[in-house]
């Protein structure tokens, strides 16, 4: 398993094909379904123009949730492994904020994990937008519904 | 006692800071940090986590707590 929250710029698919062949539990054969979502940054937000975004974090409260949130869906769901990024710093349109990842033995698994994690990344980890739009900033006030 | 208490995010801006040290002498809950560090009612979607959980406004608090306060999160 494994969590992190990235200062810079990463290549989600680049990040999953390294995890998964350097990861002692996912050798060839040993399981039958990986489910991926990954988050990037849209240059529209409530019909304006977006430039670029600034995600701030509560560092020490974030890396706990989101250990948490995997270590929870690993038990729950019987996953073989777990991979989350999640950005914090500026971030431009395009950019990918947020990875995760589920490898299981079958699709169900592997698919119903990575949704529920995604839920509750986004309605709980204590991550914060400040969108800066062609003429000034504002925050984002909340997260769209599932 | 001695309570850190931490401001996120929009608040931040608005408190002028990421956060100040708070003292009293009796018993504390979490809504009594918020009066203690500021005489605005706190926003009715703020949050509020003790030792990073998250918390009710009614929560005791112990010397040497992290207490924070911040809006709700869009991350992700």
């Amino acid at each position: 398993m494994k969590i992190e929250i990235r200062p810079s710029a990463y290549d989600p698919w680049q990040e999953v094909a390294d995890f998964q062949a350097a990861a002692n539990k996912l050798s060839p054969g040993s399981y039958g379904a990986c489910a991926v979502f990954v988050g990037t940054m849209r240059d529209f937000n409530e019909g304006d123009e977006v430039r670029s975004m600034v995600l701030e974090h509560y560092p020490e409260m974030t890396v706990g949730q989101l250990q948490e949130l995997a270590h929870n869906a690993m038990v729950s769901h019987g996953l073989i492994d777990i991979l989350i990024l999640h950005r914090v710093g500026e971030i431009h349109p395009n950019d990918p904020i947020v990875l995760v990842a589920a490898w299981s033995a079958h699709r169900s698994e592997a698919f119903n994990a990575c949704r529920e994690m995604m839920e509750i990344l986004k309605s709980k980890a204590t991550f914060w937008k400040k969108e800066k739009l062609v003429s000034g900033e504002r925050w984002v006030g909340k997260n769209t519904p599932a | 006692m001695q309570i850190k208490v931490k401001f996120f995010a929009s608040l931040r801006e608005q408190m002028g800071t990421d956060g100040q040290i708070v003292e009293s002498s009796g018993p504390l809950s979490i809504s009594g940090v918020w009066q203690l560090v500021t005489d605005y009612s706190p926003p009715e979607n703020l949050l509020c986590s003790r030792n990073l959980k998250y918390v009710d406004w009614e929560e005791s608090v112990e010397d040497g707590d992290e207490v924070a306060f911040f809006p709700p999160v869009t991350g992700g």
